[in-house]
């Protein structure tokens, strides 16, 4: 029998805790493909019952990276633990890992049942016990009537369940899941996304997920590790990642963001102004950032965080004029792209709050502002 | 007429010109009786007198080839030989079909066309060249000797074993192309997936790979086996004197006896013989195209 009693999943921050052992240990992993470092020196360390996403651009090394994890590519360099043993130059058919593969890789010839059996049989497992998993882990993922369907008989949704149960009933102590839900529409997308975290918080398998979409990441992860060019450029919470992006690339590739570019021209440990030519003033930061003095530095601003009025707002700080050059109703909000002076466009998006809210238009002359604790000051 | 009904029609037209009509003949003159006359054969109807039509349909031809045992035995020797022929042709195509099928895209085209090449020079001249290579004094028995591996020169030509060489040589890349496009067709993520379930590479292959070429593997061996059953050339050219096909059989009733009622009785029989396994043929066909979705 599969345990569904909960197993309390990752709620506090293991990767805060320096006593707490990580669960899948990366050492200075790298892997090349002739002079291309698809993988670039990446130490990572997992915790038990997370849900660790991997961000990135395509080809930026996330697959790969998986792979690895997998045991279908060999590291060029550096190790892999989980749990504790080497697992750098086992094959996959010898690790503890399952993979839910982008493409699902259901046995076309095999009904539902036979799929998900596979792996069990495979391990010699007791039939009656192999039954009674196999038809757990459907009910599991509500595909209790179609275990004597052939996968082509599926619609895409459950064939990404098979999958998922195919992967899950072998009790993996880590479960690779490559673009999950990339082939599913976006209402299925995000109803699935929740069923997964329900799931995995049920199991208590840490999972490794792997996406492009960053919505998908923030939705699913525990830690995203933003990847880029082989290298993971900032590994946190989706709240770090998204509030605190350690560099332009990471501010820029999750989420939308304006970033202006500008020179420190006062720099202490309270404060910090930042003389912007792009943004045609100056910006005023309510914390310390450690940089050189007249260091060239982005702030970058979150569109939701701007605010924009027709009226001139308190203060002088952070407080631009421009004009609405376009507006994207999208039901729950809008999004404004409001030209500076200087030729810069600024990003904002306002919730639609109200049914019949005041109306700024095309061409209007509006004041946008954001409070000194809204920008990150970024170094690169 | 439109264009469209000429599509229809022009293939329709083209079966009966030259498939009906002389399956028709033949037809026709497997119920006639033997003469000495041109054609060698009595017309099947006469006028007798001024208004009746005198039909007279022989089953003779029929019968005599289940009274005569040569017949039955060609025609078993026959399925015989189709039967290994094609078995040989899997054993020896399969890994040839899967290595191209997993060759680097470049490669694989070289690689097909090098499977197609023999085709550009005549079946009879490739079958010449065999005498050339397996005959007493020929390439293999020269190198052989001269490698001091035998003394005596090896009897191969005019044996079965030159004859089955002969066929599966010729018809391996109608074994191999049809096995190709059925392995090409396969997604290999699914051997990853089943290694990542716990399956050695080897049991991949026999779980997965094997199943789900079953198709390529049944069609191409029918491509092998249908026209290996009424093999002429290659038996009469290699096989030697006591290859007994039905292929020689039929060649020898038309040319050598002029007995073109018995061979066409033949002829008629073989078809009806390899009606099922072309029949096979086109199921699975079709199932491997309704499966590939």
């Amino acid at each position: 029998m599969i345990d569904v009693k909960a197993i309390p999943a990752v709620k506090a921050s293991p990767w805060n805790d320096p006593n707490v052992r990580p669960y899948v240990r990366l050492e200075r992993l790298t892997k090349s493909f002739g002079d291309f470092k698809a993988v670039d020196d990446i130490s990572l360390n997992i915790y038990k019952g997370e849900i660790f996403c991997l961000l990135g651009a395509s080809g930026c090394g996330k697959t790969t990276l998986l792979r690895m994890l997998g045991g279908f590519e060999t590291p060029t360099s550096g190790r892999i633990f989980i749990d504790g043993d080497d697992m750098t130059g086992v094959p996959p058919y010898e690790r503890p890992v399952n993979m839910m593969f982008q493409s699902y890789a259901l046995f076309p010839h095999m009904n539902v049942e036979e799929n998900v059996a596979f792996g069990l049989k495979q391990d010699r497992v007791a039939k009656h016990e192999i039954a009674e998993r196999v038809a757990t882990m459907l009910e599991l993922v509500k595909l209790g009537g179609f275990a004597k369907r052939k996968p082509h008989q599926l619609s895409g949704g459950q064939r990404q369940r098979v999958a998922l149960a195919r992967s899950l009933v072998k009790r993996p102590k880590l479960l690779l899941l490559d673009e999950p839900l990339g082939a599913l529409d976006k209402k299925l997308r995000e109803h699935t996304q929740f069923e997964l975290i329900s799931l995995q918080d049920k199991l208590g398998v840490t999972f490794v997920v792997v996406t492009h979409d960053q919505e998908e990441a923030m939705t699913l992860a525990s830690r995203i590790g933003v990847m880029d060019h082989g290298e993971i450029v900032q590994a946190g919470t989706p709240t770090e990642i998204y509030e605190f992006p350690s560099s332009k690339f990471v501010a820029d590739f999750v989420g939308s963001v304006n970033i202006f570019e500008g020179k420190l021209t006062e720099d202490e440990p309270q404060y910090v102004r930042i003389a912007s030519e792009e943004l045609g003033a100056t910006i005023y930061v309510s914390h310390g950032i450690s940089a050189a003095p007249d260091a060239t530095v982005w702030a970058a601003v979150r569109p939701e965080k701007i605010y924009m009025s027709t009226e001139p707002p308190d203060g002088t700080d952070n407080t631009v004029r421009g004009a609405v050059q376009d507006i994207a109703y999208l039901g729950d909000l809008s999004i404004y792209l409001v030209k500076l002076p200087t030729g810069k466009i600024v990003r904002v998006t306002r919730p639609n709050t109200s049914r019949h809210a005041e109306a700024i238009t095309w061409d209007q002359q509006v004041y946008l502002s954001w409070d000194a604790s809204s920008p990150v000051v970024v170094t690169r | 007429m439109t264009g469209r009904g000429l599509v229809v029609v022009l293939p329709y037209l083209w079966l009966l010109l030259f498939f009906v009509v002389p399956f028709a003949i033949v037809l026709k003159i497997s119920f006639s009786d033997v003469d000495l006359a041109i054609p060698p054969y009595k017309p099947l109807w006469e006028w007798t007198g001024k208004n009746a039509l005198a039909i007279k349909v022989n089953f003779n031809n029929y019968v005599f080839l289940f009274t005569d045992s040569l017949y039955i035995k060609a025609l078993l020797n026959s399925l015989k030989v189709a039967f290994f022929s094609s078995l040989l042709c899997l054993i020896i195509g399969y890994p040839m079909a899967y290595g191209i099928a997993r060759a680097r895209p470049a490669l694989r085209n070289v690689l097909l066309l090098l499977v197609i090449l023999p085709f550009w020079t005549s079946l009879l001249l490739r079958v010449y060249a065999w005498i050339g290579l397996l005959k007493a004094n020929g390439v293999i028995n020269n190198v052989l000797i001269w490698l001091g591996i035998i003394h005596e020169p090896l009897t191969m030509l005019y044996t079965p074993f030159a004859m089955y060489v002969g066929i599966v040589y010729s018809y391996l890349p109608f074994l191999i192309l049809p096995l190709y496009a059925n392995l090409e067709k396969m997604d290999w993520q699914l051997l990853e997936a089943a290694e990542d379930l716990g399956c050695r590479p080897w049991q991949a292959f026999y779980k997965i790979t094997l199943p789900l070429s079953r198709n390529g593997m049944l069609a191409g061996s029918m491509l092998v086996f249908i026209p290996a059953v009424g093999e002429f050339v290659i038996p009469a050219l290699l096989g030697g004197p006591n290859a007994l096909m039905i292929g020689r059989v039929l060649w020898d009733e038309f040319f050598s006896n002029r007995a073109w009622p018995v061979a066409s009785a033949v002829a008629i029989l073989l078809l009806i013989l390899l009606v099922p396994f072309m029949m096979w043929y086109q199921s699975v066909q079709s199932n491997e195209s309704a499966g590939s979705k």
